[in-house]
């Protein structure tokens, strides 16, 4: 494993304190997430000779494409000092929209995505609205929004999921059905890499450049830092919060486009069980490299992780119900390295005002 | 008189820092002993001895012609030493009834069943109550305990603290929460606390106050009692004793700067809810020194000019024109810029380095399109390093490792190096050494001498004398004095503090 050899500047730091090192702590705390995961990477591939096909890699990070991209989201809003809580709603919500607007009104698929996306920047000023202007707390705030968001989708299509051939109130037939263009969202691919994992990686990377490369990223962690400080430095803090909120929720109907496209109707069960795997995936991050922030890179890798885990598993035969025991054991690790194990004094905190 | 309590030689230290340096002092019965001193001074110390939250001290306390050892506060309280301290959200419990706030000590101890219900405690909250006469229906008793004003809560508190029959009560800045007529009545209630036979130990900065309820004046400084009179009270000759400098420590003053040119007026500004509006003007080219005891107004000055928070009332023309900003942002914008005065709070944040903190508020000047570059950034960071002559490693250093002094020097110079038209420093000298202290005012002097227009807040005469060129004196949020240096003097400054309204 890698060693540091001790540069001249530790060294200057004087005799009074303890001679800085990398002790196995250190690098536990450092590298322990990413060795976890390549350990049970090359496991799986030792194992499972299924698992070694690059076709399996892209269908893994395929799958998981959908829980990274809302838990970018979810990343950005932790990165202001709040938390997202209806991602998975404004998924749901998005499959129901674009459902819609293909099967009931009979739209083109790229008619089904723009609308999807204004619907998830909506609840995303929604949110903003309930938690810049109103002063709600961010939890609180998106909480009400995640009901709303649930139950209201449901009010246009009296409640049930939208396919084609859908009998309408006045007795008619849907006049239209999922596009094959919007269908290719999920299916399509360039070359052997699937388009949601191009999706993925675009966002991935899009977030880390603003949030550690642009002067709005280095904004928004003051905010989330010392909002105080960083508004008497001249941070708008409103905006920047808004435009976090505004972000997480085109984020999460991005991952709501790809859900759609995959289930191929308007399930209005879909995105159920996507916020706790977001909220999760953008805490793991937070432990990973030791950073102790909530930062784009680690979403991402956190996201991979608990892909190859389930994949590995399920390869393995074990039955559905341990998926949750690996996403809370995956979680749990995380926690210990950046709470537990990490000598840092500040750690991140989340936005719950206890 | 038999004191009530009393100390001799008492000492208190925090590692080589001494706080308390030998206080004798014997505070008597029936009267109202006020405590007066600067930040630092060794008050909440003394309290916190007194009443047991520090233990270690050196000395005696004498209680009842014994010596006790006060190591815990209920020593204190078995010994009839009772304190109110400032902050009344410490006392107050959320969430419980005023019939529960009142009895909550005995809740602590099980003295009352652990499975009470609210009406079995009222009998013995309403006789808590009549302990002050306070005059609580049942209904106000049952009531959540924030549904009272904060007086009241403040009274809660009291009451708490004489249900003990206390021989000694000692109260810190007890009205900082409470408005004119509240004080009032919390006057009424020390007073008869006196007529009584209590020994009442008032720390305040207020002066209006203690010249209204005291019998007895300490100015306490460096950890001695400096003062110490009778009615009635020499005002002026307090807070010498309190604030000026003797001759020795005194700072040599530079050639004193004229500014000509009005940048910023003020124009019927009121800074707190009790005060009298006032107008002022800042000249551009000199250092304006704003002075004032704790809680004078000088903050709410700064944040209103700097749009951090709006003035109770009043307008702003800056170079001309209206100003009127709603955010810092705005200030910022038309070059108006303020270092508050509390630095962790306001200005610093976790793990950023000193080139991050730096730069933080000019981020357009090392970034294009948004991008930042860090060459750039590393450079301006290692110019307020050198400009400020900031002690750190690099500019890579994380901004907490630093001293006080030199997270200061960072904070300044961000925003000095972009030449200012107001620059306001809210306190700029706390928890600054000497030596990084002169260096800050000299920086604040240079910045004025070529053309901006430096506000300084203090609450510190000599901090004031050293920076300023001009002096305003706040008192209780008004103006009480304005004038350049040479024409004035420290008496005629700290006469204009001290006059009672």
């Amino acid at each position: 494993m890698a060693t540091r050899t001790m540069t001249p500047k530790d060294s200057k730091k004087g005799v009074t304190q303890s001679k800085p090192r990398l002790d196995a702590r250190d690098l536990l705390v450092k590298y322990g997430f990413i060795a976890v995961t390549i350990i049970f990477l090359v496991y799986f591939m030792a194992t499972l000779p299924a698992f070694r096909t690059s076709s399996t890699m892209f269908t893994l990070l395929k799958f998981t494409s959908v829980v990274a991209i809302a838990g970018l989201g979810v990343t950005v809003t932790m990165v202001v000092g709040g938390l997202d809580l209806s991602v998975g709603a404004t998924a749901g919500m998005s499959v129901t929209v674009a459902a819609m607007t293909m099967v009931i009104y009979a739209q083109q698929g790229s008619v089904a995505i723009l609308a999807v996306i204004m619907a998830g920047a909506i609840i995303g000023a929604a949110n903003a609205l309930l938690i810049v202007v109103l002063k709600i707390p961010d939890l609180l705030a998106t909480l009400a929004t995640m009901f709303l968001v649930q139950g209201l989708k449901l009010v246009p299509v009296d409640g049930q999921s939208v396919s084609s051939g859908l009998i309408l109130r006045d007795g008619t037939v849907a006049p239209g059905k999922f596009t094959p263009g919007f269908l290719e969202i999920n299916r399509g691919s360039i070359g052997p890499v699937p388009y949601p994992v191009i999706i993925f990686a675009v966002l991935a990377v899009f977030t880390w450049f603003l949030l550690s490369r642009t002067k709005w990223g280095r904004v928004m962690y003051a905010i989330g830092s010392n909002p105080e400080a960083a508004r008497l430095a001249g941070a708008r803090v409103g905006r920047y919060k808004a435009f976090a909120y505004m972000l997480s929720g085109i984020y999460a109907s991005i991952a709501g486009l790809i859900l759609a496209s995959r289930i191929g109707q308007g399930d209005i069960s879909a995105g159920n069980s996507l916020l706790l795997d977001a909220v999760a995936v953008a805490l793991v991050g937070t432990s990973v490299l030791g950073v102790g922030k909530p930062n784009a890179f680690g979403t991402a890798l956190g996201a991979i992780l608990i892909g190859i885990l389930l994949t590995g598993t399920t390869m393995m035969n074990f039955q559905y119900y341990w998926q949750d025991v690996v996403k809370g054991f995956v979680l749990l690790v995380a926690l210990v390295f950046s709470f537990t194990l990490s000598r840092r004094k500040q750690r991140f905190q989340a936005a719950v005002p206890l | 008189m038999e004191p009530a309590v009393r100390m001799e030689a008492i000492t208190m230290s925090f590692g080589p820092n001494e706080v308390l340096k030998g206080i004798d002092l014997a505070i008597e019965p029936g009267k109202v002993t006020a405590m007066l001193g600067a930040n630092g001074a060794g008050k909440s110390t003394l309290i916190k001895v007194l009443s047991g939250v520090y233990n270690g001290y050196g000395g005696t306390v004498v209680i009842d012609g014994a010596p006790v050892y006060i190591d815990h506060p209920t020593t204190a309280r078995s010994h009839g030493v009772e304190a109110v301290h400032q902050k009344i959200a410490d006392g107050i419990v959320p969430g419980l009834s005023v019939a529960e706030n009142l009895l909550f000590e005995a809740i602590v101890n099980n003295e009352v069943p652990r499975a009470a219900s609210l009406h079995s405690l009222m009998p013995r909250a309403r006789h808590v109550a009549s302990v002050l006469d306070l005059d609580w229906s049942d209904d106000l008793l049952r009531s959540d305990v924030y549904e009272l004003p904060i007086a009241d809560q403040q009274l809660l508190l009291l009451t708490r603290a004489l249900v003990h029959e206390p021989r000694l009560l000692i109260l810190d800045e007890p009205t900082s929460a409470l408005s004119k007529t509240e004080a009032d009545r919390l006057f009424d209630v020390i007073r008869r606390l006196r007529d009584d036979g209590v020994a009442v130990f008032y720390v305040s900065h207020r002066i209006g106050e203690i010249d209204s309820i005291a019998d007895r004046l300490l100015v306490l400084r460096d950890g001695v009692i400096r003062s110490d009179q009778g009615r009635p009270f020499d005002w002026a000759g307090a807070l010498h004793e309190m604030l000026d400098a003797d001759e020795a420590e005194r700072t040599q003053r530079t050639a004193e700067l004229r500014g000509t040119d009005e940048v910023l007026r003020l124009e019927g500004v009121q800074l707190l809810a009790k005060s009298e509006p006032f107008d002022l003007s800042i000249r551009s080219g000199e250092v304006t020194g704003v002075f004032g005891l704790l809680g004078s107004g000088g903050s709410q000055l700064a944040r209103g000019i700097f749009g951090a928070d709006l003035f109770e009332a009043g307008t702003m023309t800056l170079k001309g024109s209206a100003f009127g900003p709603k955010a810092p942002a705005d200030a910022i914008a038309a070059d108006v810029y303020m270092v508050p005065e509390d630095r962790v709070n306001g200005t610093l944040i976790k793990n950023w380095t000193v080139s991050m903190i730096a730069t933080f508020p000019f981020l357009q000047d090392i970034s294009r399109l948004g991008v930042l570059n860090p060459l750039a950034e590393a450079k301006v960071g290692r110019s307020v390093i050198q400009d400020f002559g900031v002690i750190a490693q690099s500019e890579g250093d994380p901004v907490m490792s630093l001293s006080g002094g030199n997270q200061q020097k960072v904070v300044v110079g961000r925003w000095l190096r972009k030449q200012p038209a107001v620059m306001i420093l809210n306190e700029p000298f706390q928890g600054v050494d000497v030596g990084a202290r002169h260096d800050l005012a000299e920086k604040a002097r240079e910045v004025a001498g070529t053309g901006s227009a430096v506000i300084v807040m203090s609450t510190d005469l000599e901090e004031i004398m050293e920076v300023s060129d001009r002096v305003v004196v706040l008192a209780d949020g008004n103006l009480r004095h304005d004038a350049y240096l040479s024409e004035t003097s420290r008496d005629e400054i700290l006469q204009r503090l001290s006059e009672v309204e």
